[in-house]
C-alpha cells in the first residue's frame, strides 16, 4: 500500500493516506499542500484520528482553509482544504 | 451505505451512535466488574483499583485530547504544529502545582532520579525511536485503545525490548567501563544477581547509583515546606521553564502565522500577548486534556499515599505478601510501585513474566531481581493502570465514533517494531519514558526530566530529518505527482 496523491482536475487534487498512522498523514499533507498553488483544493482522506488535530492546527498556522470535514462513522475522515 | 457525520474544526462533534454507546458502556462495565469483583474478594484490591481508575482517566483524557508526547516534538519539527508541546506545558504547570500541594500535605510518593548524562542519551534514543512509531509510550497505549494494531505492536516491542535489554550480557559486557564493574562489585550485592555479569547491572550499580539526585526546593535552601514545594519545585523547576518554552515556541513556530492571519505588521506588546494566548488556547481539546492530566496525576500521588497509609505499607510487595501472593516478588520482597503516573517499567514486567513462562530466566539482574520483581499481570497493580489506559481510551473512542480496528501494513508494522525496540532501549537507559523520566520528574522538583527532554528533542529532530528523507525518497518513486 502506498499513499495516493493525484490530480483530479484543474486546481483539484486528492491525497489518500488511509491505513497510515502518525506522523505519515500530517507529513504527506504538508508535502502535498506545498505542491499546490494558492486557491487550489486538496481532498484529503485519512483514518488516523490524532492526525486530524495536527492537520487542523497546521492549516490554521499556514493560512490554509479547511472547507469541509466529513467523517464516515468508524471509517475515514474526508477533508477538503483550500490552499491560502 | 456510508454513514456520514459533520465534524467541527476541533475534530469530531458527531453524536455517538447507539451501537458505540453500548460498546462504551460495556468497556466501563468491564472495569467496574473487575474493580468491584476483586474488592469484594479482598478489600486490599482497592490499591489495585486506584491505579486502575487513574489509568482509565488518563486513557480517556489522552484520547480526547489526542495527547501524545511524541507529536509534541515530532509535529513541531515535521509540520510546525505546536499544539501538543503547548498541551504538555499546560499539564506540566498543573501537575507541578497539584504536586506541590500534595507534597506540603505529606502525601507525595515521588523519588527523585540521579542527575547524569544517561538521561540525555536515553532520551535521545527514545526520541529518535518514537518518531517512527506514531506515538510515545502512553500515546501507543491510547492508540491501542482506538483499535490501532500498529500501536499494539509498539507497546509489545517496547515491552519485550526492555525485558531483554536489562538482562543482556555477552558482547555488551565488553564495552562496560572497568570502573563501573569495580564499583558494582564493591556494592556487595546478593550473589544470585551476578551484578558483574550483564551490562545493565553494571550501568546501574556501577554508574547511576553513584550519581546524586537533586530536588530544587531542597537545593535552594528554603526552610518552609510550602516554599520548597511551591517556589522551588513548582515555580522554579516547572512553571518558569514551561513559560520560557511556551514563549520560545510562540516566537519560533506560531507568531509569524498569527501575525499574518491578523494582518499585523508592527504588533504591540498587547498584541503579542494575545497571540501567545491564542496559541495556548488554539486546541481546546488538547488544553482540556492537559488540564485534566495535570490535576489527575497530582491527585494520584495523594490517593496512593493515603492508601499506603491505610494498609500500613510502603510498597505493593508488602500488600501482595499479606494477600498470600509471593510469586514474582523481588529479593527485597518489593514490586514496581511508583505511586504515580508511570509507563514502561510495568510493561517490561509483563513481558518478562511471559518470557519467564517460556523458560527465559530474567530475575538474576538488579532491575527485576532486586528492584521491581516479575509479578503476574493479575498481581501487578501498576500494569492494571496500563491496561486501563487502553480501556479509558477505548471508552472515549467509542463515544466519539473513532474506534476502528486497523491492521498495519508491513511498512507500518516494521516502523512500529523498530521504533518500539529503540523506545524500549531508550527508556531503560533514561530510567523511564516521557512520563516517568520527564512528566513526573520536572513536576516534582527533579531537574533530571529537563535533561531527558533535551535528549528526546534532539533525538526527535534527527528522527524527523531521517523520516522526511525516507518519505521523499519513497514518494518520488511511488506517487504520480511525487512529493
Amino acid at each position: 500500500m502506498a499513499a495516493k496523491f493525484e490530480k483530479v482536475s484543474d486546481g483539484k487534487y486528492q491525497l489518500d493516506v488511509q491505513g497510515y498512522v502518525c506522523p505519515h498523514p500530517q507529513i504527506y499533507t504538508k508535502k502535498a499542500l506545498e505542491k499546490l498553488a494558492s486557491g487550489d483544493t486538496l481532498d484529503l482522506v485519512f483514518d488516523n484520528p490524532s492526525s486530524g488535530e495536527s492537520i487542523s492546527a497546521m492549516c490554521a498556522t499556514e493560512g490554509n482553509d479547511i472547507v469541509s470535514q466529513v467523517q464516515d462513522a468508524g471509517k475515514a475522515m474526508r477533508w477538503t482544504i483550500r490552499k491560502g | 451505505m456510508t454513514e456520514s457525520v459533520a465534524c467541527t474544526t476541533e475534530g469530531v462533534g458527531a453524536a455517538t451512535s447507539r451501537a458505540n454507546a453500548l460498546r462504551a458502556a460495556a468497556v466501563v462495565g468491564f472495569f467496574v466488574l473487575v474493580s468491584a469483583g476483586t474488592i469484594i474478594t479482598d478489600a486490599r484490591y482497592l490499591y489495585f483499583s486506584a491505579y486502575l481508575w487513574f489509568g482509565f482517566i488518563y486513557g480517556a483524557s489522552l484520547q480526547y485530547g489526542r495527547f501524545c508526547m511524541a507529536s509534541a516534538v515530532r509535529d513541531l519539527f515535521a509540520v510546525g504544529v505546536p499544539r501538543m508541546a503547548v498541551g504538555i506545558m499546560i499539564a506540566v504547570v498543573l501537575f507541578s502545582l497539584v504536586s506541590a500541594a500534595v507534597t506540603v500535605a505529606g502525601k507525595s510518593t515521588f523519588h527523585a532520579s540521579p542527575i547524569g548524562l544517561y538521561s540525555l542519551v536515553g532520551g535521545a534514543i527514545f526520541g529518535f525511536g518514537m518518531v517512527f512509531t506514531g506515538g510515545c509510550a502512553t500515546g501507543s497505549l491510547y492508540k491501542t485503545g482506538e483499535g490501532s494494531v500498529s500501536a499494539l505492536l509498539v507497546v509489545l516491542s517496547l515491552s519485550f525490548a526492555q525485558a531483554l535489554f536489562v538482562d543482556i550480557g555477552g558482547v555488551l559486557d565488553a564495552v562496560v567501563p572497568a570502573s563501573w564493574t569495580a564499583s558494582a562489585a564493591a556494592k556487595n550485592m546478593p550473589a544470585e544477581l551476578s551484578v558483574t555479569a550483564g551490562w545493565y547491572d553494571q550501568f546501574l550499580a556501577g554508574y547511576v547509583w553513584n550519581l546524586k539526585s537533586v530536588v530544587v526546593g531542597d537545593a535552594l535552601g528554603f526552610s518552609s515546606p510550602a516554599a520548597k514545594a511551591f517556589i522551588g519545585n513548582s515555580l522554579v523547576n516547572a512553571v518558569l521553564p514551561a513559560l520560557v518554552l511556551l514563549v520560545a515556541i510562540y516566537a519560533i513556530w506560531y507568531r509569524k502565522g498569527w501575525l499574518r492571519k491578523n494582518k499585523l505588521t508592527a504588533p504591540t506588546a498587547g498584541a503579542e500577548v494575545r497571540g501567545w494566548w491564542s496559541m495556548v488556547t488554539a486546541s481546546k481539546r488538547t488544553a482540556i486534556a492537559g488540564l485534566v492530566l495535570g490535576v489527575a496525576a497530582g491527585l494520584q500521588m495523594w490517593v496512593m499515599q493515603t492508601l499506603q497509609q491505610k494498609f500500613g505499607i510502603s510498597n505493593a510487595g508488602e500488600l501482595l505478601t499479606a494477600m498470600g501472593i509471593t510469586e514474582g516478588l523481588s529479593l527485597q520482597e518489593t514490586v514496581f510501585d511508583p505511586g504515580y503516573f508511570y509507563v514502561t517499567t510495568q510493561e517490561a514486567q509483563g513481558a518478562a513474566w511471559v518470557l519467564a513462562k517460556l523458560g527465559v530466566n530474567l530475575d538474576d539482574n538488579i532491575f527485576f531481581g532486586m528492584e521491581n520483581g516479575i509479578p503476574s499481570p493479575l498481581a501487578n497493580p501498576v500494569l492494571w493502570m496500563s491496561f486501563s489506559v487502553i480501556g479509558g481510551s477505548m471508552f472515549m473512542a467509542f463515544l466519539a465514533n473513532e474506534f476502528k480496528l486497523k491492521m498495519p501494513t508491513l511498512e507500518i508494522a516494521t516502523w512500529a517494531i523498530a521504533g518500539g525496540i529503540l523506545m524500549g532501549i531508550g527508556s531503560r537507559i533514561g530510567m523511564g519514558c516521557n512520563i516517568g523520566a520527564f512528566f513526573a520528574t520536572v513536576t516534582n522538583g527533579d531537574p533530571s526530566g529537563w535533561i531527558f527532554l533535551a535528549g528526546m528533542t534532539a533525538g526527535g529532530w534527527v528522527g524527523v530529518k531521517f523520516f522526511n528523507w525516507w518519505i521523499e525518497r519513497k514518494m518520488a518513486k511511488e506517487a504520480p505527482l511525487g512529493f
